[in-house]
């Protein structure tokens, strides 16, 4: 059934057809609607799961970690400074290996305060070990949530799906939306090898010494280098279902694209229009988004991207001190295999708009860019 | 593509006609995107929020800064706030007001309609005196006064979208269709 409804219930919904059995969760603009919309699910009996109430992330993500361990299927949302509460956490989650599902509504980092969208909230949780996957529309952001659940699971490791703010957490769009019935077909029940069961009592967390620590570390990263391809098949799977898939990346007119430009989240959707733009008045660019961000799609990039002359990568973040985080992961990913300028843009800091005309600007720049090795090109900002 | 501003105050329901006006265009086999203007939002405070509507897939995903018409739930905004900035020349503008429009130029340069949507609200219980909800009345007129969109789609798009008193909404956006008033 197609219904217009925002970002923040699309995630509500996905929840409701993944049929997670814990929710934990404390309110932050601009993620409450998803919490509100799961609290009263659970109370009128729409879903069948226990909503834990708490007083800060960090006790969130600790309850989740709890009934993760216990064996259900469990889900969290936050935004910016409860993303960073639960950083401890975050690590607990993917040291114990639990396939909990977080859903992170992109919010600028305080001080100085911000309720707007920026990528910084999740990019520094980068290093962390969760999966994080980046969405740029309402249908998306549904569908991907019961991907994330079976990606998570098959890999026993905890998945982040991320979102701008306002662009759309509050934005109303038609969504398709999906039911558990139809779900099931795709996302079995979850049974977990191990669980914590009081009638078949184990120790768990136990001190890893020297010995041993760097294997559990080693297993961690095979888990996430099979990542890409679990993730494609998943994507594939649930195409079958339900005749929508969205890959690691997106690559839009880049067959024979001199120029490419690299984008995610909603930036991604608006890029699309400015390419068709120029296109029409005969200029060869495409753009490319990157949905799946760790683990990073290293492979699917180079193979885009190697054959454009020029590439452009437009930020929400900053890595202060370094460049924009999706730049470094681009240079990561064709160094040493071609000499293609690589420049980098940062716009959109705060929430401030990406207008079809700041793309526009940016697309100019890195076209009739002479000098191309500066990593860092602020966009509109007053200095 | 259709882009439409709505201008309110916080408290009037502009957010929420933004997106019944989104939901109407839904039920005749549009796309369509609402969003409010991302502030901090507080009663009495000048607010906005944003329609698109197309034939195809809405890809863009910022504000609306030039758009084909605006909606307006409060007159006095006229005066406070640069309502037609970025405005297309011959767009609507949809006012709820039960005065005259003084303003020639707003009258010269684009269509003007108004609605005394107060009157509307209070007739049908929706709000108190010193906050009449306006938004289903003023997407009434809106409907009324464009002909972009049907009665019958808006009447649908309330039942839908607002939780409380939906006949008397649906009748609000009725009268307020069969009321308004076509000015230039």
């Amino acid at each position: 059934m197609k219904k217009v409804i925002m970002g923040n219930h699309a995630v509500s919904y996905g929840v409701r057809a993944s049929e997670a059995k814990v929710i934990s969760a404390y309110p932050i603009t601009p993620q409450t609607h998803v919490v509100e919309l799961l609290s009263e699910m659970c109370a009128n009996g729409e879903i069948d799961a226990k909503f834990i109430k708490v007083e800060s992330e960090h006790s969130a993500m600790a309850a989740c970690v709890g009934a993760s361990a216990a064996g259900v299927r469990t889900f969290t949302a936050t935004s910016s400074q409860g993303l960073l509460l639960m950083h401890e956490m975050l690590h607990w989650a993917v040291g114990a290996r639990l396939p909990i599902v977080l859903a992170n509504i992109n919010r600028a980092v305080g001080p100085p305060w911000s309720i707007w969208t920026d990528q910084n909230d999740s990019l520094s949780q980068r290093d962390v070990g969760w999966l994080q996957l980046y969405v740029e529309s309402n249908q998306e952001t549904q569908d991907t949530i019961p991907q994330a659940f079976k990606i998570a699971e098959e890999l026993q490791m905890p998945v982040m799906v991320v979102m701008d703010a306002f662009f759309l957490s509050h934005t109303y769009e038609i969504v398709d939306l999906i039911e558990a019935e139809k779900v099931r077909e795709f996302l079995p029940p979850y049974q977990p090898e191990i669980k914590m069961d009081v009638n078949d009592p184990h120790s768990f967390g136990n001190l890893a010494g020297p010995d041993m620590y760097m294997e559990l570390r080693y297993m961690i990263q095979e888990a996430m280098e099979k990542g890409i391809d679990v993730i494609k098949r998943v994507d594939k799977e649930f195409e079958k279902v339900f005749g929508r898939g969205y890959g690691v990346v997106e690559a839009y007119r880049c067959d024979d694209a001199e120029t490419i430009l690299v984008t995610s989240g909603t930036v991604a959707s608006t890029t699309r229009a400015v390419i068709d733009e120029m296109r029409d008045e005969g200029i060869s660019i495409g753009a490319l988004k990157i949905r799946v961000f760790r683990p990073f799609p290293f492979e699917d990039v180079f193979e885009i991207l190697s054959k454009a002359k020029k590439v452009a990568v437009i930020d929400r973040n900053i890595s202060f001190g370094g460049h924009g985080i999706f730049y470094q992961e681009i240079k990561s990913a064709l160094y040493g295999r071609t000499g293609i300028p690589i420049l980098g843009y940062i716009a959109g800091l705060g929430g401030r708009d990406i207008t079809p005309s700041v793309i526009r600007e940016i697309a100019d720049k890195a076209l009739s860019d002479k000098n191309p090795e500066r990593y860092i090109n602020w966009i509109g900002v007053k200095r | 593509m259709i882009e439409i501003r709505t201008h309110g105050r916080g408290g009037q329901g502009s957010v929420i006609a933004s997106e019944i006006l989104a939901d109407a265009f839904f039920h005749e086999g549009k796309f369509v995107q609402a969003f409010p203007a991302f502030g901090v939002e507080r009663r009495g405070a000048p607010v906005m929020a944003f329609t698109r509507v197309s034939d195809s897939q809405i890809r863009e995903r910022c504000q609306i800064y030039q758009p084909d018409h605006l909606v307006v739930l409060d007159r006095v905004l006229i005066e406070t706030v640069n309502i037609t900035e970025g405005l297309k020349e011959g767009g609507w503008i949809i006012i709820n007001t039960n005065s005259e429009i003084e303003n020639s130029e707003l009258i010269e340069k684009f269509h003007v309609a108004t609605i005394d949507a107060n009157k509307i609200a209070l007739k049908h219980r929706l709000g108190s005196r010193a906050t009449p909800i306006v938004n289903t009345s003023i997407i009434g007129a809106f409907a009324g006064a464009t002909g972009l969109v049907s009665i019958k789609a808006v009447k649908e798009a309330i039942e839908g979208f607002v939780p409380l008193k939906k006949e008397a909404n649906m009748q609000a956006a009725e009268d307020a269709c069969n009321e308004v008033k076509i000015i230039s």
